[in-house]
């Protein structure tokens, strides 16, 4: 086994004990008194109930982990039975489902109910009923923090404010009252500082993508890499630990010229670059991830992987500014910039990361992402002139995805950019 | 008992009784009696002059008032917008509730199936040309899909003044409060940036004057449908109020007048016996005007809904001495309605809704959501939950602005109807 493999099977085996140690803990809250805060991915605000020794605990994560353990299927039919909609979310009906199933966790143990609801609403309106139907579930407080949209694709003194004021007259008010202590702006401090140093680690990773070939797949591989900075682990020495090592291994596959890891091993000739919009499914994730890597395509850059922030723009967590750091960064979130802003993200991917073309892989239920995305997508290839490519999934409803439909979608926009590249095809 | 409702057995050709552009009822029913009644003499004749005005898709009357006025006409979406600082400022707000039952040609090039129609054929109306009179369009905070429609627009009319209102979700006046003081002051120097006059105080008084004076007579109409539905059925209330989006509110004002009137002194609008309900969860795309008949004609009176809310929004009068942007900002915060686009604080789910069942006397919800609506659908087992606990009964249906066929809701609504007639007389 060379150096470089014992490396990768170190992040990964970290992250690992990680998620186990945290589920663990989490599931043995009811006899050590641990305190832990539901919320969510996109302007989680991990650092802030790290500094009140709180346990985050993200719906999401649990509904995308019920769906790659194929448990989503029976969690959202057990939903559905109890009236909710069809045309919703899956992962509000998944993580529904799972509550009232035993609200058993990704490790097999039950995780505890809530101690506090904190429901940052950035970037999704469905967040703000989501957590009105945890409140239904749970008799615990709930203290919402509202993050103002970009609309106009900046974040104004005003909005600012905003949250500022809200993060010091609510969120820390609430957080006091559920855990008992004080706030410590000193120990928010050091969070944040360490969550600047994973964060550069985090960036410098997804940034090598730029190199040809690519030794990271962005997308596939992203949703690992980004898995402790967006969940239970910013601003902590597990996570700076984490990334330090995972750019670590990555320098080395760079510096013997490999290309990304695949579901089965180490990918062969990069035959395409790609840029993705959208979340993956999770229900056939494996299987989606080989429809790329069998046709030799790499994800080079993804905006999946900035729902939990865009550190790529540059915006890092500044422990001089603790309460206006963390207001920008949940501005910040992808989801919570307008259109034209996404828009330019992706044109500018496109060509930073000398992609072959966009593919936009539309989930049915994330409005938040899909309402827009086959203008966004027309104004990419019109700005970029290189195709396009469209599919459509969801994520943890194992109905809405058809294997053999996406496949053959996939392998026509593949020949479409070879037709391109010959100089065919008349784009 | 077979569904059908209390509309059977009026008499009738077995017609379905739509006028021309209000979609087939699909159900071979009579219309119910009194409907044809309801419909004839002057309170028909504004009736009529609302339902033109609500068809008018090309907004001709929004046309007629730029070229009489040379004022700015603006754009918006559901539920909310403070409409009195447009009007303050010289510009007509129009609010837009999407394309009914047009025909969309490229709207449905930029959504995908599982996305709600009202911004499809909204997209529609912009490309056609319908829209280009006017001078922006606000899109408010109630779903990520409007939202998103926002940037879309942006990029689609470059050209035009795009906002997203973002309504704060935060209830304190000095967080909420402040910022969304803010956002109303920051759209006027907009506005203004566009031509409109610079906001001023006294103007802005006035206008608070206008949208109370409006607001009264309208919740005056409520209340005598709650009490006498026959005498305000829900399908001229509803076009009437829609009229209210496109015209000036001193117009609307005074055509709610001779609205009531003209209702009011109409004798052949009689009681019938008729399941009363609240109809809920169509507060941004709006159903067609087919499907309230319908409803109406399967033996509901309908004596509370969501339909064209925004005239609803703010429940009460907004103060109209002292600071008026403070006086609408207090509005918004403290006597707005518990709404599934708000983040609702204190009381529990659906409370609202059960408090209005029982000021309407209604005996019934009909729980009645755009299909891939999230606001509704997603707060909809919560509040079937609240009624489920209050005892009152409810079905269900979705439907989309463009629906056309309504048999099965006629036979669902007529069952339901049936149903509580027979319950209702079994615990006499």
């Amino acid at each position: 086994m060379s150096e470089a493999q014992v490396r990768k099977d170190r992040s990964q085996e970290r992250q690992k004990q990680m998620i186990a140690e945290h589920y663990r803990r989490l599931a043995r809250c009811g006899e050590t008194g641990e305190k832990n805060v539901y919320t969510y991915v996109p302007g989680n605000l991990t650092e802030l109930m790290r500094s009140f020794h709180a346990l985050p605990v993200l719906p999401e994560i649990n509904a995308l982990q019920s769906g790659m353990r194929g448990k989503s299927r029976d969690y959202i039919a057990a939903a559905e039975r109890d009236g909710h909609s069809e045309d919703v979310c899956t992962y509000v009906k998944c993580d529904i489902g799972m509550k009232r199933s035993g609200n058993v966790g990704p490790t097999g143990e039950r995780l505890p109910d809530p101690d506090l609801l904190l429901l940052s609403y950035t970037g999704c309106f469905t967040f703000l009923k989501w957590f009105e139907l945890l409140r239904e579930e749970y008799d615990c407080p709930v203290v919402m923090l509202h993050v103002p949209y970009q609309g106009d694709g900046v974040i104004t003194d005003a909005m600012r404010k905003y949250v500022v004021d809200q993060l010091r007259e609510k969120v820390i008010p609430a957080l006091e009252k559920a855990t008992g202590r004080a706030y410590d702006e000193d120990l928010l401090r050091e969070n944040l500082a360490r969550s600047a140093k994973a964060e550069d680690d985090l960036v410098w990773v997804l940034q090598s993508a730029r190199n040809r070939p690519s030794p990271i797949d962005a997308y596939f591989g992203g949703v690992y890499y980004i898995g402790p900075i967006f969940s239970a682990f910013r601003g902590t020495e597990d996570a700076v630990l984490y990334y330090r090592e995972l750019r670590e291994e990555i320098e080395e596959r760079l510096r013997l010229g490999k290309g990304p890891v695949t579901p089965d091993g180490d990918m062969g000739e990069e035959r395409f670059r790609v840029v993705v919009e959208g979340p993956p499914n999770w229900t056939s994730f494996r299987e989606f991830w080989k429809m790329f890597s069998d046709e030799g395509a790499v994800v080079v850059a993804s905006t999946y992987t900035k729902v939990g922030g865009t550190y790529d723009l540059g915006f890092r967590h500044d422990p001089s500014r603790p309460l206006e750091t963390l207001a920008e960064y949940c501005m910040g979130c992808y989801t919570n910039l307008n259109l034209p802003s996404r828009v330019d993200l992706l044109a500018r991917y496109v060509e930073e990361y000398a992609a072959d073309g966009l593919l936009v892989n539309s989930v049915k239920s994330c409005n938040s992402f899909s309402a827009g995305q086959l203008l966004m997508l027309r104004e990419v290839e019109k700005r970029t002139g290189k195709p396009a490519g469209f599919i459509e999934s969801d994520l943890v409803d194992p109905r809405y995805f058809s294997a053999a439909n996406i496949k053959n979608r996939l392998e026509s926009w593949f020949q479409m950019i070879e037709q391109k590249r010959s100089g065919g095809g008349g784009r | 008992m077979t569904g059908g409702g209390r509309g059977h057995g009026r008499g009738g050709d077995g017609s379905c009784g739509c006028g021309p552009g209000e979609g087939g009822c699909g159900s071979a029913a009579p219309a119910a009696a009194g409907e044809a009644a309801a419909g004839a003499g002057a309170a028909g004749a504004v009736v009529a002059r609302c339902t033109a005005l609500m068809q008018d898709l090309r907004l001709g009357s929004v046309r007629a008032w730029k070229e009489r006025t040379g004022g700015l006409a603006v754009g918006y979406m559901p539920v909310y917008v403070p409409r009195e600082v447009l009007h303050a400022q010289g510009v007509l707000p129009v609010g837009i509730a999407g394309g009914g039952e047009m025909e969309i040609i490229r709207g449905d090039a930029y959504y995908q199936s599982y996305i709600c129609h009202i911004p499809r054929s909204t997209v529609e109306l912009g490309l056609d040309g319908s829209l280009d009179c006017l001078d922006g369009m606000l899109f408010p905070a109630i779903c990520d899909v409007i939202r998103n429609l926002s940037g879309m627009w942006k990029m689609l009319f470059p050209g035009k003044l795009v906002r997203y209102m973002d309504v704060p979700q935060d209830f304190d006046p000095s967080m909420g409060g402040v910022f969304w003081r803010h956002e109303i002051r920051s759209l006027a120097e907009d506005l203004a940036a566009r031509g409109a006059r610079p906001l001023e105080d006294g103007a802005l008084r006035d206008s608070i004057r206008a949208y109370n004076a409006n607001r009264r007579r309208i919740r005056d109409l409520m209340e005598l449908r709650r009490r006498e539905p026959w005498k305000v059925p829900t399908h001229e209330l509803y076009v009437v109020l829609r009229a209210g989006l496109v015209l000036p509110v001193e117009e609307h004002t005074a055509l709610l007048d001779e609205y009531r009137e003209a209702a009011l002194a109409d004798p052949d609008r009689r009681p019938l016996d008729q399941a009363r309900v609240v109809v809920t969860g169509s507060f941004c795309e709006q159903p067609p005007l087919g499907l309230i008949k319908t409803l109406e004609r399967a033996g509901c009176y309908i004596v509370d809904d969501d339909f064209v809310q925004v005239h609803r929004w703010l429940k009460g009068d907004v103060r109209e001495d002292g600071d008026p942007v403070e006086n609408l900002v207090r509005a918004f915060l403290e006597d707005s309605i518990a709404h599934p686009t708000r983040w609702i604080d204190r009381d529990r789910k659906g409370e609202e809704l059960v408090a209005r069942v029982r000021e309407s006397r209604a005996e019934g919800v009909l729980f009645c959501a755009a299909s891939f609506c999230d606001p509704a659908l997603l707060d909809q087992p919560m509040i079937v939950a609240a009624v489920e606990r209050a005892g009152i009964p409810w079905t269900g249906f979705k439907f989309s602005e463009n629906t056309g066929q309504f048999q099965v809701i006629r036979e669902q609504a007529g069952t339901f109807a049936d149903s509580i007639k027979l319950w209702t007389g079994a615990q006499a």
